[in-house]
């Protein structure tokens, strides 16, 4: 940002409190979740510190322990279903809404993007209910079908935004070249917009993946997940193993970003967009 | 994007990550025993679930929980019963007994002690209900760190709602049980009258009144893990706690931390089968095994609780370090049972007006 | 072109127009099956469950048909046709152990019923033929008097408001009205304020921090500006226990805030970061800045730099220009994402259960302890109703002002 050579002295310090008051704002967000880095090596069980010593004691706890083994695998099984699931669902209703003038599309919206909004505990409550007296409640797929739930704003809301840069008339001229709606959207629509709807994927993903509330209510012991054994160890059992969890979720995160960064300058090129 | 060999490269994938996943499917019997954690669970698998678990070849998982009966009700209730087996205090077995959440236990199938004491003698009194087995007894006392406090930390239950001698912060468990009654102890009622005046409603308001002067410095814990923990952090000075914690801290933590043994709440701690479970069988048996004499006593070597049953305090070698930590080892000092009766009937009224009292 | 074939035109376009909607809606309908199979049932499930209360209903028919058959004042005991209703229903649920749920629901409404209920309960399987009225008086004086009837009959009926009641701090006495709860069950409408004002210092916080950071981001070169967002998103996508945990390392006595300060001399005492209100303000706040940045960022980037220049061309101090110029275009963004932190903080579970003390509870807190503690799903799903009419009110609000098909996750 470079300043005109016009700005008062009252507007430079201005401009550089701006940019130290973003500094810290910014140390504000980044700090707690580095600062859980070095604890996860800590040798001694306890969250303090200073560091003493360091070691790998807790990433071989959560890797070789079959209950934290178990809750990862849980939460990869369910994360990738409810994903499936939810990209799926959410991809089709969203081309489907992206027809010009359709009647109640804002209501169907609104009601589509709700799961967001309304407060988990609610739902997971209600879902404990319902599904306890289908017989599902306390299984996987009740977990699932929520998580699903949760994740469906998340690809309809990012592919929706890709679908409004789509240029439609491309679908037009397929179509007049002689293409089944089906073979138009295989082929000429899914290859503009397919990240975006990977994009929105990997909203899902994460959502399910540290989703802890509904798997609360709806789990029992045979499906803990990572996020709920962090939980107990966050209130109960106080191991300094779900640091390690946190950490490895931490370098997750950092990947996810990058992957969602490159997917939007591609999906960007893609839609012809200026970068 | 997306050919034929990419799309079909995914799901041959995908079907080898789904497949190497040892799904739910198990191919050994799982019996799902709830415990109070930590340390305590601990002392459980290696003298109680492994045995048995290599006896009937087995599965025995180990799940936590923090004596909740609302837990398990909800499961009865709504037929979705996850444990098969809870360690409950004589309260909640008493309530769980006549709410329909337990099955019932034949005493008359628990095996005799090792020395051939028929079951009904070898278990102390009040210590084999309708619906649960006993296991242990623990005691609930007052802990602080020796290392912060040295010499001059709290010897008297007094001690615990002194602001003024013992500044700083308190943990107590976040459930009217044992807090009540200590509120009471500490204002001056003797041992013998506490749940006489617990009874009634002047002698509620004047526990709520003893516990105000120290509320705006407590620090409510839950789970049994927590007090060692805040006290290891300094978060606290002193806290209630399940005495074999603070034990089990010293030995394997190397910490400094001291009882106070005065005002100390013994408490059982039973066995319970929950109903219309999957394995009742099984958990009638592993109830039988795990209270019978040797386990009982065998887990003695992993935490200072005084087992159920006579013939297992005999089999405590002198060796054992614990000995001397059990509840009844003479110590100085004022000690009482709880009252299961009392709690099965007012814990309701109790519970429901402690959460309101903390949250206010 | 002749009218014979405009209509026919017309009417082909009509109909292309229709299949095109109706392939649409196609599109839209398996989502929208499974959204009512996993969101509204289960949704509507809560608000029924916050009336439906077959408990007493179910558990003493005989006793509520012999009540309304007596259908005395309130005033009065029942007569004795009533309690040996009450004894065959008694030794009924003894059979099908369904005495203790009866007796829990009758003590959620006045204290000390259970015991009196569970008392006449455990003693009448001894005998066998009345007369009861005896029998009840023997095994506790309450029976003989109207209090204990007067709860019956307000639970007589399987559709009630009772735990609306409960969830706004009344209740219904046995004789009949409507009453505050006593001084100690009265904390609902404390818990609501307390949600509300948490909430409301969280959103002032979030803007407070968000406005700068996206007026920043707006104005730097979409490179950098790319780069800073990155940065910016890396808390929102990491799992919300991590950061939970981090505050938890980072606020507590010996942790990370305290020490600095201690070693630099400006306090001597750990301060209490956590466990408190501060510490829910200040990791809520952290985890909901990113839903302000957004929505502000995507707002100013659309916002002409020229307005301004434009005003300070016309005489404006930079200050006016910002004000009266600048600070106007930002109300979309502004009000989006204070609407949406505010919308989240109200049903916030996690954190302030893992960061407060039990004086920082909010009301999902309440609704979870209900379930897991109490056992009163009635009033977990009453406060839940309350908590989600308040939730759709807002969304209703947030849709007319910002549109929740324009929300961009960055």
């Amino acid at each position: 940002m470079q300043l005109p050579p016009y700005t008062t002295p009252l507007q430079r310090a201005g401009h550089w409190a701006l940019w130290l008051g973003c500094a810290a704002i910014l140390v504000y967000l980044i700090a707690p979740v580095l600062v859980v880095v070095p604890l996860a090596f800590n040798n001694e069980p306890y969250f303090n510190f200073p560091v003493r010593q360091y070691s790998l004691r807790w990433f071989r706890e959560l890797f070789g322990n079959p209950v934290w083994m178990a809750a990862i695998r849980n939460s990869l099984l369910t994360a990738t279903l409810a994903t499936l699931i939810a990209t799926l669902l959410g991809t089709l209703a969203a081309v489907g809404l992206n027809h010009r003038n359709l009647p109640g599309k804002r209501l169907i919206m609104a009601l589509l993007v709700s799961p967001m909004i309304v407060p988990v505990v609610v739902l997971a409550v209600g879902a404990y209910f319902f599904f306890s007296r289908l017989g599902i409640a306390n299984n996987l797929l009740g977990i699932v079908m929520v998580h699903a739930v949760l994740g469906v704003p998340f690809v309809v809301i990012t592919v929706s935004a890709t679908l409004a840069g789509f240029d439609l008339g491309l679908l037009r001229a397929a179509r007049g070249l002689g293409a089944s709606p089906l073979t138009a959207f295989r082929r000429v629509m899914l290859p503009i917009v397919w990240p975006g709807v990977l994009s929105g994927a990997l909203f899902a993903f994460a959502t399910s993946f540290d989703e802890v509330v509904v798997v609360l209510f709806l789990g029992g012991p045979g499906q803990t997940t990572l996020p709920r054994q962090m939980w107990t160890g966050l209130r109960e059992q106080l191991s300094p193993t779900i640091l390690a969890a946190a950490f490895v979720l931490i370098i997750f995160a950092i990947i996810m970003l990058l992957v969602l960064e490159m997917l939007r300058r591609r999906s960007a090129a893609l839609r012809g967009l200026a970068e | 994007m997306f050919t034929k060999y990419q799309l079909s490269a995914v799901a041959v994938a995908s079907a080898a990550v789904l497949a190497t996943l040892p799904g739910t499917s198990a191919a050994q019997q799982s019996l799902t025993v709830t415990s109070w954690g930590g340390a305590y669970t601990v002392s459980q698998v290696e003298s109680m679930h492994k045995p048995f678990a290599a006896l009937k070849k087995i599965n025995v998982v180990s799940q936590d929980y923090n004596g909740d009966l609302a837990e398990i009700a909800a499961q009865v209730k709504t037929g979705n019963v996850k444990w098969d087996l809870v360690d409950v205090e004589p309260a909640e077995a008493m309530k769980g007994c006549e709410e329909g959440l337990f099955e019932k236990i034949d005493a008359s199938k628990l095996p005799p002690g090792a020395d051939g004491t028929p079951a009904s003698k070898d278990f102390g009194p009040g210590l084999v209900l309708p619906c649960a087995v006993a296991n242990i007894t623990y005691a609930n006392v007052v802990a602080y760190d020796k290392a912060k406090l040295g010499a001059n930390g709290p010897k008297t239950l007094e001690d615990f709602f002194n602001l003024t001698k013992f500044p700083g912060k308190r943990g107590m468990r976040s459930n009217p049980s044992v807090n009540m009654e200590w509120a009471l102890l500490a204002d001056g009622v003797p041992v013998a009258d506490v749940y006489k005046v617990l009874a009634t409603p002047a002698g509620v308001d004047r526990a709520f009144k003893k516990l105000d002067t120290i509320k705006s410095s407590i620090v409510w814990w839950k789970a049994g893990a927590q007090p060692p923990q805040l006290l290891a952090s300094g978060e606290v000075v002193m806290t209630s706690v399940y005495h074999g914690r603070i034990v089990d801290a010293n030995q394997k933590d190397k910490k400094d931390f001291a009882l106070v043994w005065d005002g100390q709440i013994q408490v059982p701690d039973m066995w319970a089968i929950v109903k219309g479970g999957k394995n009742v069988e099984l958990a009638q048996e592993f109830v039988r095994f795990s209270t019978s004499t040797q386990p009982l006593a065998d887990q003695s070597k992993y935490i200072p609780y005084a087992p159920a049953r006579t013939s297992s305090v005999a089999k405590i070698p002198a060796s054992n370090p614990n000995k001397a930590w059990l509840p009844n080892a003479g110590h100085a000092g004022r000690s009482m049972l709880t009252d299961a009766k009392f709690w099965t009937d007012n814990g309701d009224d109790l519970n429901k007006r402690f959460s309101a009292w903390m949250a206010k | 072109m002749d009218k014979g074939e405009q209509t026919d035109l017309i009417r082909r376009l009509r109909q292309a127009e229709w299949r095109g909607r109706v392939r649409a809606y196609a599109l839209i309908a398996p989502l929208f099956v499974f959204v009512a199979l996993s969101f509204l049932l289960p949704l509507g499930s809560v608000l029924l469950n916050s009336v439906y209360d077959p408990v007493v209903p179910d558990g003493l028919p005989r006793t509520l048909k012999a009540l309304a058959d007596w259908n005395g004042p309130r005033e009065q005991v029942p007569p004795e046709p009533v309690f040996a209703a009450l004894a065959q229903d008694l030794k009924e649920a003894a059979r099908a152990e369904k005495s203790g749920p009866i007796g829990g629901r009758l003590n959620i409404e006045e204290t000390g019923l259970r015991s009196v209920f569970m008392r006449a309960a455990r003693r009448v399987s001894a005998q066998e033929q009345g007369p009861w009225t005896p029998f009840f008086e023997a095994a506790d004086p309450a029976w003989t008097k109207p209090a204990i009837w007067g709860t019956i009959r307000n639970l007589s009926s399987a559709e009630h408001s009772l735990f609306f009641l409960s969830a706004i701090d009344m209740k219904r006495q046995s004789d009949g009205q409507v009453v505050l709860q006593s001084d100690e069950q009265r904390i609902h409408v404390a818990i609501y304020l307390r949600t509300l004002g948490v909430a409301l210092t969280v959103t002032l916080a979030c803007l407070t921090l968000g406005f700068p950071m996206a007026y920043l981001l707006a104005h730097l070169k979409d490179k950098t500006a790319n780069m800073l967002l990155i940065l910016v998103l890396l808390p929102f996508w990491t799992s919300l226990l991590v950061r939970t945990t981090a505050w938890v390392v980072v606020l507590q006595k010996e942790g990370v805030v305290n020490s600095l300060l201690q070693s630099l001399g400006i306090i001597a005492e750990p301060l209490p970061l956590i466990f408190n209100r501060f510490g829910v303000v200040v990791a809520m706040t952290h985890i909901l800045l990113p839903f302000t940045i957004l929505p502000l960022y995507s707002v100013m980037r659309q916002i002409p730099p020229s307005y301004v220049r434009a005003a300070r061309s016309l005489g404006a101090s930079p200050g006016l220009a910002f004000w009266r110029v600048y600070l106007p275009q930002c109300v979309p963004g502004l009000s989006a994402g204070a609407l949406l932190v505010f919308i989240l903080s109200l049903g916030y579970y996690i954190t302030p259960a893992l960061v407060g003390g039990a004086t920082d509870q909010l009301i999902s807190h309440f609704v979870a302890d209900n379930i897991g503690r109490s056992l009163n799903w009635g009033l977990a799903s009453a406060l839940s109703s309350i908590l989600l009419a308040a939730v759709l009110i807002l969304y209703w609000a947030y849709d007319r002002v910002a549109g929740v098909g324009n929300a961009r996750l960055g």
